[in-house]
C-alpha cells in the first residue's frame, strides 16, 4: 500500500483519538474530523454517537455529507449545549492558533479590542474545554499556528484550567492535536504540549521547524504515526470518502 | 358574541416603528439560519441608531453594522457557515467600528437568555473559566457554590449576567394571527428563548393560518411559541432570505456569495449591492431578489 496519502495517515490519527471515548458524542469540526470519527465508528468504537452536523444522531454510518440514512436521535442546539455540560461528548475542533500550554484561539489575531484579523468569535470553546473532552486538528501545521502564547484563549488548555480553580480544571480535558505533520497531546512538564507522533515521511526537526515554541518530545525517539489498515483504506477510500474530499484538505505530496 | 384572543397581525413597518433608538434588540435564528430577515431590512431602511445587538449572528448583524446602526454588539460568533468569516461583521471589528463589543461563548449566551427568561439576574455555569471571555468582559463575575463539589472544594463558577432584551424579533414557519407559532425545520433553535427574555416579541413567519390549521399536518410539539409570548405578528413570505427556512427554503447560497463578495469588496462594490437590494422596501428587495435569481439560473 504504498500509495498511502498523508489525508489518510491523518483520518486514522484522528480515528484513533475517539477509540476509548466509548459511548459519547463525537462532534467532529471540518472534513477530516468527521471522517476521522466515521472511521473510528466503523472500527474502533461502534458504540459512538454521531450526528449529520446539523440536528439528527445517525443510526448508521453514511459518507462525508451524504443525507439518507437511519435516524436514530434528535439532536438541535439547546441539545448540543446539554451535552457539553452533561459530558458525554468530544469535540474535535479547528484551532487558528494552539500555543505551548495547548490553549486555542479562534476569536481575532492581535489585540481583542481593534484586532488585526476578526476570526469566527469564541464560539462554544471556552465551554467545551471545562465541560467535556476536546481536541484540534490542524490542516496547515506552521509556526504561525503553533505560537508561544494565542492572542485571545477561547479553549482553555490545562494550565489556565488549574490557574482558573477547581470548578475550570475538574473536567477540563485537551487530548489530541492532531495536524497534517504530526499527533501531540499535552502531558508534557508544565502542562505543555509534547509530541507523541510524527506522521510517516516527516522528521521531528520538520515538525520543531513548523513549531512556534519549544517542543517536550514523548520520549528519546518518537515514534512514527501507524499507517492506517487494509480495512480502514478500504473504508476511507470506497466507503466514507470516495470522492477523495480529503485531499482538499491535506493536498497529496 | 363570542369573545377571541387579539388579533396581532401587523406590518413590517409598524413593528419598525415600535422600536427606539438605543434599545437592546435580540435576533433569533442562528448564524445564516432561520433570520427574521424581513425586519432586520426595515431596521435597515430606518432612522433607528445606537441599538444592542444580541445575537448568535450571520448576515443580520453583518448587514447591520454596515449600516451604522449597532452602538454595542452581544454575540458567540458572526458566521454565514459557506463563507466562514462574515465580512462586514469582520470590517467593523478591525475598523474599531462597534463601540462596544461582547463576545461570550456560545453556550453562555443561552443561559444569559435563560436567566432573563427565567427573571433571573444571573445562572452560574463553568463556561467562560480559564478563557479570555472573562477577560476582556471584566463586567462578568464569578460566584462561589455554596455547596462543597465531591473533593470538597466550593466551586468557583461564572455568574452568566442576564441577558435582558426589550424587544426580540424572530421568524417561524406558521403562525396565528394571535402569535401562537410552528417551526417546521430541523432545529428550534433558541426563539423561545428570545422572546421570553423580551418585554416584547415581534414574530415574523412564512403564512399566517387559522388556529387550528397549525396542528393539522403538523405535530403540536412544533408549537414552539405560544402567544402569550408575542406581541406582533406579520407575515413575511421569503422573509428570511437568504438564510435558511426549511422546508419553505433552504439558504440562497449564490445570494449569499454576491452579498459576501460585495461586502468584503471595495465601497463601490457595496454601494452597487445596496442601490440594487437595500434601497427598496421589502416588496422591492423580493422583486430584487427574483430577478437576480433568474439572472443566475
Amino acid at each position: 500500500m504504498s500509495d498511502i496519502t498523508r489525508a489518510d495517515v491523518c483520518a486514522a490519527a484522528i480515528a484513533d483519538a475517539f477509540k476509548d471515548d466509548g459511548e459519547i458524542f463525537a462532534s467532529p469540526m471540518g472534513m477530516l474530523p468527521m471522517l476521522g470519527v466515521r472511521l473510528a465508528r466503523l472500527t474502533s468504537n461502534p458504540d459512538l454517537v454521531i450526528s449529520d452536523g446539523e440536528s439528527l444522531f445517525l443510526a448508521g454510518t453514511p459518507p462525508l455529507f451524504a443525507k439518507a440514512d437511519v435516524v436514530e436521535g434528535w439532536i438541535p442546539f439547546r441539545k448540543v449545549f446539554d451535552a457539553v455540560a452533561y459530558g458525554k461528548r468530544h469535540v474535535m475542533m479547528g484551532a487558528t492558533q494552539v500555543d505551548r500550554h495547548g490553549n486555542q484561539n479562534i476569536s481575532a489575531i492581535g489585540d481583542f479590542a481593534q484586532p488585526k484579523r476578526q476570526l469566527l468569535g469564541s464560539r462554544g470553546a471556552p465551554g467545551n474545554t471545562v465541560n467535556n473532552r476536546t481536541s484540534y486538528w490542524v490542516p496547515k501545521h506552521s509556526p504561525r499556528v503553533f505560537v508561544e502564547k494565542v492572542d485571545i484563549v477561547s479553549g482553555v488548555g490545562p494550565a489556565l484550567a488549574k490557574q482558573a480553580g477547581p470548578a475550570a480544571a475538574r473536567f477540563n480535558d485537551i487530548h489530541r492535536i492532531v495536524s497534517n505533520l504530526a499527533v501531540f497531546d499535552v502531558l508534557g512538564e508544565g502542562d505543555t504540549v509534547r509530541l507523541l507522533s510524527v506522521h510517516p515521511g516527516v522528521t521531528v526537526d520538520d515538525v520543531r521547524e513548523a513549531t512556534g515554541f519549544e517542543l517536550t518530545l514523548v520520549g528519546d525517539d518518537v515514534p512514527e504515526t501507524r499507517l492506517p489498515t487494509a480495512e480502514e483504506l478500504i473504508l476511507i477510500r470506497e466507503v466514507l470518502d470516495p470522492r477523495a474530499l480529503r485531499h482538499r484538505e491535506v493536498p497529496v505530496a | 358574541m363570542t369573545k377571541a384572543p387579539r388579533d396581532k397581525r401587523m406590518t413590517i413597518d409598524e413593528v419598525v416603528g415600535e422600536l427606539k433608538d438605543g434599545m437592546t434588540i435580540g435576533i433569533g435564528g442562528w448564524g445564516p439560519r432561520r433570520k427574521p430577515m424581513a425586519l432586520v431590512r426595515a431596521i435597515l431602511r430606518s432612522d433607528l441608531k445606537d441599538l444592542t445587538i444580541v445575537s448568535w449572528g450571520g448576515a443580520d448583524v453583518g448587514l447591520l453594522l454596515r449600516a451604522g446602526k449597532v452602538r454595542k454588539l452581544v454575540y458567540a460568533f458572526v458566521s454565514l457557515d459557506s463563507v466562514p468569516l462574515e465580512p462586514n461583521f469582520q470590517r467593523a471589528r478591525q475598523s474599531g467600528a462597534i463601540p462596544e463589543v461582547v463576545e461570550l461563548d456560545e453556550g453562555m449566551f443561552q443561559t444569559g437568555l435563560r436567566a432573563a427568561a427565567q427573571r433571573l439576574p444571573f445562572l452560574p455555569m463553568r463556561a467562560g473559566l480559564g478563557s479570555d471571555v472573562l477577560v476582556n468582559n471584566p463586567h462578568i463575575k464569578t460566584v462561589t457554590s455554596p455547596y462543597d463539589d465531591p473533593d470538597g472544594n466550593a466551586e468557583e463558577l461564572v455568574a452568566v449576567p442576564a441577558l435582558h432584551l426589550d424587544v426580540a424579533l424572530v421568524h417561524l414557519n406558521r403562525a396565528d394571527k394571535h402569535g401562537n407559532a410552528t417551526y417546521l425545520g430541523p432545529d428550534p433553535y433558541f426563539d423561545d428563548l428570545f422572546c421570553m427574555a423580551a418585554d416584547r416579541a415581534y414574530l415574523s413567519v412564512e403564512q399566517i393560518v387559522d388556529t387550528a390549521g397549525l396542528t393539522v399536518d403538523t405535530p403540536v410539539q412544533r408549537l414552539l411559541l405560544s402567544r402569550m409570548m408575542v406581541s406582533g405578528v406579520v407575515e413575511t413570505p421569503n422573509g428570511a432570505h437568504f438564510t435558511t427556512c426549511t422546508p419553505d427554503y433552504e439558504r440562497d447560497e449564490k445570494f449569499q456569495k454576491a452579498y459576501a463578495a460585495a461586502a468584503g469588496g471595495s465601497d463601490e462594490d457595496w454601494s452597487a449591492f445596496e442601490e440594487r437590494f437595500l434601497s427598496g422596501d421589502e416588496a422591492a428587495y423580493q422583486a430584487a431578489v427574483q430577478a437576480f435569481t433568474e439572472e443566475q439560473a
